[in-house]
This record gives C-alpha cells, sequence and structure tokens, in this order.
C-alpha cells in the first residue's frame, strides 16, 4: 500500500500556490495571510488571518485550501484568527512588486496616518510621483483610488494598514 | 448575578449589533451615493461593519454555546432582543445626516476600542485591535465630509448644522454603563463608557470647530437601546432585513 505523508513543510509549499482571488497575481502567502498548518489526527488545521474584518474575499479562500489539499488526500480544517492583526508589513517585496506590474500601487509603509491623504504615491503605469488621491476608498476594502497628473490614467493604491 | 460567561455574551452581542445595524443602514446607500466614490465609500464601510458583526456575533454564539450560529443572531431576533445603540438605527436621512451620524459614532468606536485592545479577554482584544485600524478610516471619511458641508455653501452648511443638531440627543447613551458594563469593567474585561465621554466630545469638539459648526447645547438624551427599547425606525428596518430569512427559514446562496 502506497502512502504519502504529509508534513507541515509540504502542506505549507502547497499552500503557497493558492492566489489571491482578488489580486491573482500574488499567493496568499505572499500577501501574509496564510499564518500557519497544524498537523492533527486525521488531518491539518490551517490557519488564516483576514486583511479586512469584511473582506468577501476569505470565503474563497477557505473554499480553495479545502479543495486543493482534498485533492493530495488531506482532510483539512480552515480556522481564521484575528491576532496578529494582519498588516500591509506582511507583505513580501516580490508581491508588491508583482502588484505594480499588474497595476496596483503597492502600500509605502505601515501604520500611516489616515488623517492625511497619502501624498506621492507613484504611478504603476508611468513612475510619476505626481498623483492625486481620489478616494480613500476603492473597488476593495484594501485600495483607494487614485489619479496620475501626467500619465493621467487612474490607478488604485493597497493602502497601509 | 450573571455568570462571566453570559456577561460576555451580552458584551459581544451588543457590539455585533451595532456594527449590525449602522451596516445594513450605511448599505442603504448603495446605487443612491451623492457620486460613485462616495457610494464605493459608504459601502466599503457598512462592508467592515459587517465583518466585524460577523467575528462579535460568532464569538457571542460560542459564548452561548446552544448551537445558534452568527445567522441565528443576526436574523432571528425580534426588535426588543437587539441592544445596539439607538444613534445607529436613525434612518439615512439626507447626506448630511448620514455624515453625522458617521461622525460620533466612529469617534466613539475609536475611543472605545483603543480601550478594548486593552481587555483582559483574549478574543475582544484581538478583535479590537483588527477593528481599530478600520475605524480610523471611517473617523477620517466623516470628519472629513463634515468640514467640507459645514464650511461649504450656505446650504451645506446649514444642513449639516442641523444634522448634528438633530441626533445629539441619541449621544448621551452611549457613555452609560448599566450593570453588565460595571461588572466586566471591574475584572479588567470591558471598556469604561463613562471615561470616553469628555474624550469624544473634545474631538467632536475640535472636529466641529474645523467645520465652522456648532457644538449643540446640552439637552434631553433619549436612552433605551441597551435594554432593547428602540426608536420606531428599527422595527422597519428589520422588517426589511429579516425579511428573506423570515419568509425562507434557512435559504441558503
Amino acid at each position: 500500500m502506497v502512502s504519502t505523508v504529509h508534513t507541515r513543510e509540504n502542506i505549507l509549499e502547497l499552500l503557497s500556490q493558492i492566489a489571491d482571488p482578488e489580486i491573482p497575481v500574488v499567493t496568499i502567502e505572499e500577501i501574509g495571510m496564510l499564518q500557519d498548518v497544524r498537523m492533527t489526527d486525521n488531518g491539518c488545521e490551517v490557519i488564516i488571518t483576514p486583511t479586512y474584518t469584511g473582506c468577501p474575499a476569505m470565503g474563497i479562500i477557505e473554499a480553495d485550501i479545502k479543495a486543493l489539499l482534498d485533492k493530495h488526500g488531506i482532510n483539512a480544517t480552515v480556522k481564521l484568527v484575528y491576532q496578529p492583526a494582519w498588516t500591509t508589513d506582511n507583505i513580501t517585496d516580490a508581491a508588491k512588486e508583482k502588484m505594480k506590474k499588474y497595476g496596483i500601487a503597492p502600500p509605502v509603509h505601515s501604520g500611516c496616518d489616515v488623517a492625511h491623504a497619502e501624498a506621492h504615491i507613484c504611478c504603476p503605469q508611468c513612475g510619476s510621483s505626481h498623483t492625486v488621491q481620489i478616494s480613500r476608498f476603492g473597488s476593495t476594502a484594501c485600495k483607494a483610488l487614485y489619479k496620475c497628473n501626467d500619465c493621467k490614467e487612474p490607478f488604485e493604491y493597497f493602502k497601509c494598514h | 448575578m450573571a455568570n462571566i460567561h453570559e456577561l460576555k455574551y451580552t458584551y459581544s452581542l451588543r457590539m455585533a449589533d451595532n456594527a449590525w445595524i449602522l451596516s445594513h443602514r450605511l448599505s442603504e446607500w448603495c446605487s443612491n451615493g451623492p457620486f460613485l466614490e462616495e457610494d464605493l465609500a459608504l459601502t466599503n464601510i457598512a462592508l467592515d461593519l459587517i465583518g466585524r458583526a460577523q467575528a462579535f456575533y460568532n464569538y457571542a454564539a460560542e459564548l452561548e454555546g446552544k448551537g445558534r450560529t452568527a445567522d441565528d443572531l443576526a436574523y432571528r431576533r425580534n426588535e426588543r432582543q437587539y441592544y445596539n445603540n439607538l444613534l445607529v438605527e436613525m434612518p439615512n436621512g439626507n447626506f448630511a445626516d448620514t455624515i453625522a451620524r458617521q461622525l460620533y459614532m466612529s469617534v466613539y468606536e475609536y475611543y472605545f476600542f483603543m480601550s478594548l485592545q486593552n481587555s483582559k479577554d483574549e478574543t475582544f482584544a484581538a478583535l479590537a485591535a483588527k477593528t481599530l485600524k478600520e475605524v480610523k478610516y471611517h473617523m477620517a471619511h466623516a470628519a472629513d465630509w463634515t468640514v467640507r458641508l459645514g464650511d461649504g455653501t450656505e446650504e451645506s452648511h446649514e444642513k449639516m448644522q442641523q444634522a448634528i443638531n438633530n441626533l445629539w440627543m441619541y449621544t448621551g447613551e452611549l457613555f452609560e454603563a448599566d450593570e453588565t458594563d460595571t461588572a466586566l469593567i471591574a475584572q479588567g474585561l470591558g471598556v469604561d463608557n463613562p471615561s470616553l465621554h469628555s474624550l469624544w466630545e473634545t474631538h467632536i469638539k475640535n472636529v466641529l470647530e474645523e467645520a465652522k459648526l456648532s457644538l449643540p447645547a446640552a439637552n434631553y438624551m433619549q436612552t433605551g437601546g441597551r435594554k432593547g427599547v428602540h426608536t420606531e425606525h428599527l422595527g422597519h428596518m428589520l422588517g426589511e432585513m429579516q425579511y428573506l430569512q423570515r419568509a425562507y427559514p434557512d435559504a441558503k446562496w
């Protein structure tokens, strides 16, 4: 009888392929939502953390995790944790670069002062820092709307959190 | 005297109800916003509030331990069994009314969750820390608009001042502490609401000053939400909000 023994490391590696449903060029690992995997008696428990409490992608991510592990014969449960609270610092530099190529300006730092619109966000299209905020809220909870005054293109900024 | 689980259940339910009812109100702006970006902003805030409500309802359900789910708590209770503050059930009114409600509530939540993140209850503390990050955006959004409308045209100034005045009587309730609050404060689990009053009022006063608006004079304060005694507006809202789950119990997407 052939059976594959799954380890925490190899499950984490499998999960590192899962893309963020909202920004498909980055994975849930790169964005910092994938926290840990704990082995249990009959499978494993995958620990994830939401970017924003109301993020509608969480349900899809949970289903994606279960489907992928099921395909590998692993019984998985998914646990949502809020501590430590997710921050944009958890996003890897490589993922920030991918976001930029995808057309989303990546977060410039963390713990920003939200009372003032973040200025000089570089346009992901032309690189100009001559940009202006249109709205603090965008198409998803994690993004704000900006406009480039040089190339005149609107763009989204993944806001600091 | 209720045991600690019951106290925490009530507390979690109250926080969930505040988020849930306000979220439904804001969702009523969907496709009715003054322009597209603002439509997105209000519904984004509503979404944060739904997420928060779900987290606190889940925790309440777990503390209760009777097999009820977050959905049961959200959709299967009657008006008198909701414990939200009266402020959040106030109708959207005109845009200034909504902004005044957002200003009062988000500034209150800012100080409330800032304090709750030090709770000895790990779940309360974790959810508070998470929520606080989101509330900062809600607060900045409301303050921006208060200034823009207050220091805008004669008409926008008048409407903003009217909204600030009209909702003032529902703010006193936010700083009350009943037996549940007192018991949880004593154990380092809950927030000392009365102590937040002066912080809140100073903050509001500063925003209003910048907006060239005046702080309403002290007057009668309406109360009752924490006891389930609501204004006439909540029942009408629940009628619409609960329709599907009442008409088609356990309906799923």
